[in-house]
């Protein structure tokens, strides 16, 4: 029952994105219309994929270091993508692919920085060495980042400044057959070590006698989640808070267990996300909010209700 | 046997000193193995070397014959079960799911769980005498009803080996005696070897067919309680005057009173 809601809801929420938008189309009309063929059928499909990446990457780095408090942001990508991102901006790098595969890198150079720091204590990733690893190469990066920006003129600072809040306007047919082709490997990466996160949980020790790998289960989720990240920022900038709050409802609504928890957080992630993307282009047609701000005004509120909920219990 | 430890030496990184120097212990099954000492005497690194976590420096750790740390970890699983000290718990969750993840290295990665898997975890529950407890959250329970139905967890993976450290680490009199007890009844009616963890010389002397007792990483002794826990033994490796007197064929230690140096004097 549960899942029919979820998957009803997520094609209501595609619907809705179709739908609606700064142009009126009539209902009657939508299939034949090339804005919605060419634009809005894209774009919300994109934003799908992208939520639902990046509520699984949250769900997998959640478990790995068991904290709740993780997110695919909080491990220093986001600084590492802003970075790649707003120096192809300040180059002026040519080219349709250049932003993304700018940020795709820097989140990538990120990526291995805290993995190589996480490892300074041996085989295992330590989870605190990661999760200080993350915040400090994500503070480093955001710091020439800023420089940059100080250093450019206004309106390359104004570019620059969007794409971190995130955005899906870049959405089309090729970024969206780029990134079904991507997503399905780490996918199914952090998908088959569900179980043994579920064992993650009991600590390191317990989790071995039950059976679970756990030295290369970390690594294997850590670069998993990682390269979903990766690939969402460099599609869509920084959207944070769809990591840290869909792990949680689905928390809530579905209980831990990953084998059901990680397609509910994927496609909570992207109900959340699609929505989010709809009323940033509705609300202040014909111009758009950055979506990041949507789903961190979305997010905040939920979160904290959330956090009371969870200190209590 | 099921457990073969030969001549194990141990050491974790960035120590001076070794955790183990030459441990050797054999467990086949239907016996129970109580190993003792102080804190700090290498009882832990024992599980560790047997159960494949930590690669001993020089010796062989055996598991049904194959070194412990060459097991792959779900197959060893299968095999040794353990409950170790200090779990946590990230997330809530009930009896009943928590006893399940000891089924969990029977399942394949993507399979719900069979009816067997529930057959085997209500047996497990039974077996513990915790079935009662099944839809309760872990958190509620006492500490009591947890090593219960942790053990019940170890029991669902229906292993020949079952290894336990300190199980009745801030347990009562009554729950301490019914752990044992039931550790006891496994090991006679279901042939488990079991190793039992513990620093309580009466329990292991009451329980046990063979201690070993380890002091500062080496052995103390190895044989019968009867052999092994004499004054001493027990002396020399907790460091505190006992005597030692004979209930029911076993050993049973009293420890003596001695006075402390005063604070003043030196």
């Amino acid at each position: 029952m549960k899942w029919v809601v979820l998957v009803g809801a997520s094609l209501l929420a595609v619907l809705l994105a179709v739908a609606s938008g700064p142009t009126r189309i009539p209902l009657a009309e939508l299939a034949g219309s090339p804005i919605v063929r060419d634009l809005r059928v894209p774009r919300a499909l994109l934003g799908f994929l992208v939520g639902g990446a990046l509520a699984v990457a949250g769900t997998g780095l959640q478990a790995l270091v068991r904290n709740p408090l993780a997110d695919p942001f909080l491990m220093g990508l986001s600084g590492g993508a802003g970075l790649g991102a707003v120096a192809a901006i300040a180059l002026r790098l040519p080219g349709p692919w250049a932003l993304p595969l700018a940020a795709f890198a820097g989140a990538l150079a990120a990526m291995l920085l805290v993995y190589r720091l996480g490892l300074v204590a041996g085989a295992t990733l330590d989870p605190r060495v990661l999760l200080l690893a993350g915040v400090v190469v994500g503070s480093f990066a955001a710091a020439i980042t800023t420089a940059i920006v100080s250093l450019s003129e206004a309106e390359q600072l104004r570019n620059a400044l969007l794409w971190l809040w995130g955005g899906l306007s870049g959405a089309s047919w090729s970024t969206l057959a780029v990134i079904a082709a991507y997503l399905p490997v780490p996918l199914i990466v952090i998908a088959v070590s569900a179980r043994p996160l579920d064992l993650l949980g009991l600590g390191d020790e317990p989790a071995q006698y039950l059976g679970a790998d756990v030295a290369p289960l970390r690594r294997r989720v850590y670069l998993a989640a990682s390269l979903l990240t990766a690939a969402a920022v460099a599609v869509s900038g920084v959207i944070g808070f769809v990591g840290l709050i869909v792990p949680h409802i689905g928390r809530l609504a579905w209980g831990h267990r990953h084998r059901t928890l990680l397609p509910a957080a994927f496609l909570g992630g992207g109900i959340l996300l699609v929505l989010s993307d709809t009323l940033a282009r509705t609300i202040v047609a014909p111009r758009e909010l950055p979506v990041g701000i949507v789903t961190a005004l979305i997010g905040v509120p939920v979160f904290a209700v959330l956090l009371r909920r969870w200190v209590r219990a | 046997m099921i457990l073969a430890l030969e001549g194990v030496r141990a050491r974790y990184p960035d120590t001076g000193r070794d955790a183990l120097a030459g441990v050797s212990l054999g467990v086949s099954t239907g016996e129970l193995h109580a190993v003792l000492g102080p804190n700090g005497s290498g009882k832990t690194t024992l599980i560790r070397v047997a159960l494949g976590t930590l690669v001993p420096a020089a010796g062989t750790a055996l598991v049904a014959g194959r070194p412990a740390h060459r097991w792959d970890r779900r197959a060893l699983a299968r095999v040794a079960a353990a409950v170790t000290q200090g779990e946590e718990m990230p997330f809530p969750q009930r009896v009943r799911d928590a006893v399940l993840l000891g089924r969990y290295p029977h399942l394949p990665p993507f399979a719900a769980p069979r009816p067997a898997d529930t057959r085997a975890v209500s047996e497990a529950l039974a077996a513990c005498d915790a079935l009662e407890l099944a839809d309760r959250w872990m958190e509620t329970l006492s500490g009591g009803e947890r090593q219960r139905v942790r053990l019940a967890r170890a029991l669902a993976q229906e292993p020949e080996l079952l290894v336990l450290d300190e199980p009745t680490a801030s347990l009562d009199v009554r729950h301490e005696m019914e752990l044992f007890e039931r550790i006891r009844g496994l090991v006679d009616t279901r042939g488990l070897a079991a190793v039992v963890i513990t620093h309580h010389v009466n329990l292991a002397a009451r329980f046990a067919d063979r201690v070993l007792v380890l002091s500062g990483g080496a052995p103390a002794g190895s044989g019968t309680p009867g052999d092994v826990l004499t004054r001493e033994t027990v002396e020399r490796v907790f460091d505190w005057p006992v005597t030692i007197q004979t209930f029911d064929d076993r050993p049973q230690m009293i420890p003596l009173r001695r006075a402390l140096p005063s604070p003043g004097s030196t």
